[in-house]
């Protein structure tokens, strides 16, 4: 059985991105950039479903800039067997990532479809979702738990309130929650082995893919900024001061 | 203008979120309710009495019964037609299915979004709400979810929209609904109470999160809450976590006891009216987000705290 893992090249989550100063977009220039955590979460688990024996091969899959090499050598140095580069600088919204990813699941007939439940920089929660449709094939979104059985997959599920639990047909696509597990620390010589892994490049235009159509950013803003309050030195002040603003 | 929203509910009841996204509907024009289940004819009925609802189409069949992506997104689709915008609350179940819906029409989702500026043109947060975004999009078609916390909650009248019966789309048979476990509380609901009382790694140990909280929160019917770190640590259940990744709040008040304040947490939180934060480390991030704080350890502050409410 056969997984393929999106992984998209994010700003790394402890960086602050700062508006530009006109609101025409984010200052990103020259931050530090890694693994989307959420995606960290899905290789993990094709490597673990792998190391289980349930699933023979691992491919990643990472859609934009030249860059993205980078996360795609971390995928396998995690454990991905080969990488699929879609090289473009065009801006991909979901819409349009699940498009490629489509035509790339198609030719690569996977069996598993892992993906991040979001990414944090857009933070949108739509490609898996997508993806899903396009492949008319069953989804687990937030998934917590993952257990391949022979011609299904049993995923537990992150909703509010509580956990569901769905058994879905194969191929069917999954977006990996951080609870789902604890991804593995890569270690050196490992990315210096996946160096040697193949890492094939792809263009939009030999996948034929429209990716016309996506949502125009007007401007960005920095969110209404909080002012920082006041220290109360005990518990009284403190609830003299709730009381005095009507909130106890 | 007219506009489709999914409800969410459990058969019986309506989630609160959908109520929201009621309100955030009617700016855009006509609103008219899905309800897709089996043997939910009360719930349809309930929905029919909300202010602002202008109809309610009904959906009745067994396999529409544990509101399936799979199963859903077909109905919607199919009724999809006449609607300018299709529309659910931005919660586990909205984000769930309604991504779906986009893509079977091919059309853009503006997800989360906070603000409707007009029927092209919407506000949502980018990271971590580091950032808000103003998009547009001249489609005929959209897709939105709407951030429960930044719209007031439709109410029921007098009134009796017309309730009309629509034709079931078939079983997709995808996937299979195994089971559900659901936290049972007798608390307000995390992100509808008037009061949030969140604990993060502090606590040390799910006992003393519970011996400390569950008090306080009593004292103030208010809800419980968590960080990322106590929901890791198995303080407390995962649809407990306040933030980017959990739930988003904006209560009167919020409690951030013993949270060191990443922008993942305050994501989630920075909405509420007042803001209240107990830490030991003076300098922790939370105390720039809060209205009032006090450097102190939590194992002294907060049982005293919840006495002196007592003793009010
Ligand atoms: C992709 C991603 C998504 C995330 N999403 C979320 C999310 O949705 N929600 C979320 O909360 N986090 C989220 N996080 C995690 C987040 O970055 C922080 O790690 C987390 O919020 C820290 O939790 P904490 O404040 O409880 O723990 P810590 O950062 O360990 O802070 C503990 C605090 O307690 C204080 N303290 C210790 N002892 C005492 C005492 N006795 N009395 C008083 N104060 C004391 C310390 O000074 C410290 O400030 C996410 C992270 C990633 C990478």
């Amino acid at each position: 059985m056969k997984a393929l893992v999106a992984v998209k090249r994010v700003v790394d989550f402890n960086v602050k991105v700062r508006v530009k100063a006109d609101g025409s977009g984010l200052d990103i220039g020259n931050v530090k950039m890694s693994m989307n955590p959420f995606d960290e979460c899905a290789i993990e688990e094709a490597v673990r479903l792998k190391e289980a024996g349930k699933i023979n091969e691992i491919v990643a899959v990472s859609l934009g800039e030249k860059k993205c090499e980078d996360v795609l050598r971390t995928a396998l140095a995690m454990g991905a067997d080969r990488a699929i580069h879609v090289e473009t600088d065009e801006e991909l919204d979901s819409r349009a990532v699940s498009k490629i990813l489509q035509k790339i699941v198609e030719k690569e007939q996977p069996q598993i479809i892992l993906l991040g439940k979001q990414a944090i920089d857009d933070d949108a929660n739509q490609t898996a979702q997508r993806l899903a449709a396009l492949l008319n094939a069953p989804q687990a979104t937030f998934a917590s738990k993952v257990e391949v059985n022979n011609d299904e997959i049993v995923v537990t599920r992150e909703i509010d309130g509580g956990v569901e639990t769905l058994a879905l047909k194969l191929p069917a696509v999954i977006s990996a929650d951080l609870r789902l597990n604890e991804p593995r620390f890569v270690k050196l010589p490992n990315l210096m082995a996946a160096k040697k892994k193949t890492l094939e490049k792809q263009s939009i235009e030999d996948l034929n893919v429209d990716i016309s159509g996506s949502l125009k950013m007007v401007s960005v803003a920095e969110p209404k900024a909080r002012q920082a309050g006041v220290r109360v030195a005990n518990v009284s002040e403190l609830i003299e001061k709730l009381a005095a603003a009507n909130a106890i | 203008m007219t506009v489709l929203i999914v409800a969410e509910h459990n058969g019986k009841q309506l989630a609160t979120a959908t109520l929201n996204a009621i309100t955030a509907a009617q700016k855009l024009g006509e609103v008219h309710v899905l309800v897709a289940g089996s043997d939910c004819l009360n719930l349809v009925e309930q929905v029919s009495k909300i202010n602002g609802v202008a109809k309610v189409l009904h959906a009745d069949a067994p396999h529409f019964a544990e509101l399936l992506a799979e199963e859903i997104a077909p109905l919607v689709v199919s009724l999809a037609a006449p609607y300018t915008h299709l529309v659910a609350a931005a919660s586990a179940f909205g984000k769930n299915i309604m991504p779906r819906v986009a893509a079977l029409l091919d059309c853009s989702q503006v997800s989360d979004l906070t603000e409707i500026v007009d029927e092209k043109t919407f506000v949502r947060p980018i990271y971590a709400g580091n950032a808000f975004v103003t998009v547009q999009s001249d489609e005929p078609k959209l897709v939105l979810t709407i951030r429960a916390s930044a719209f007031s909650a439709a109410v029921s009248g007098s009134q009796n929209a017309p309730i009309e019966a629509v034709m079931a789309t078939p079983a997709q048979d995808l996937s299979r609904f195994v089971g559900r476990e659901l936290t049972a509380s007798d608390r307000p609901e995390l992100t509808q109470a008037r009061v949030v009382v969140s604990g993060g790694r502090a606590f040390g140990s799910a006992e003393q999160f519970d011996a400390l909280l569950t008090p306080l929160a009593d004292t103030l019917g208010a809800a419980i809450g968590a960080s990322r770190a106590a929901v890791d640590a198995e303080y407390a259940p995962n649809d407990m976590q306040v933030g980017q990744t959990g739930k988003i709040v904006a209560p009167e008040l919020y409690f951030a006891i013993g949270i060191s304040g990443a922008i993942q947490h305050t994501a989630g939180m920075q909405d509420s009216k007042i803001i209240v934060a107990i830490n030991k480390d003076p300098d922790a991030q939370i105390f720039n987000v809060a209205d009032f704080g006090i450097v102190g350890d939590l194992f002294e502050i907060v049982p005293e705290l919840t006495k002196q409410l007592q003793n009010r």
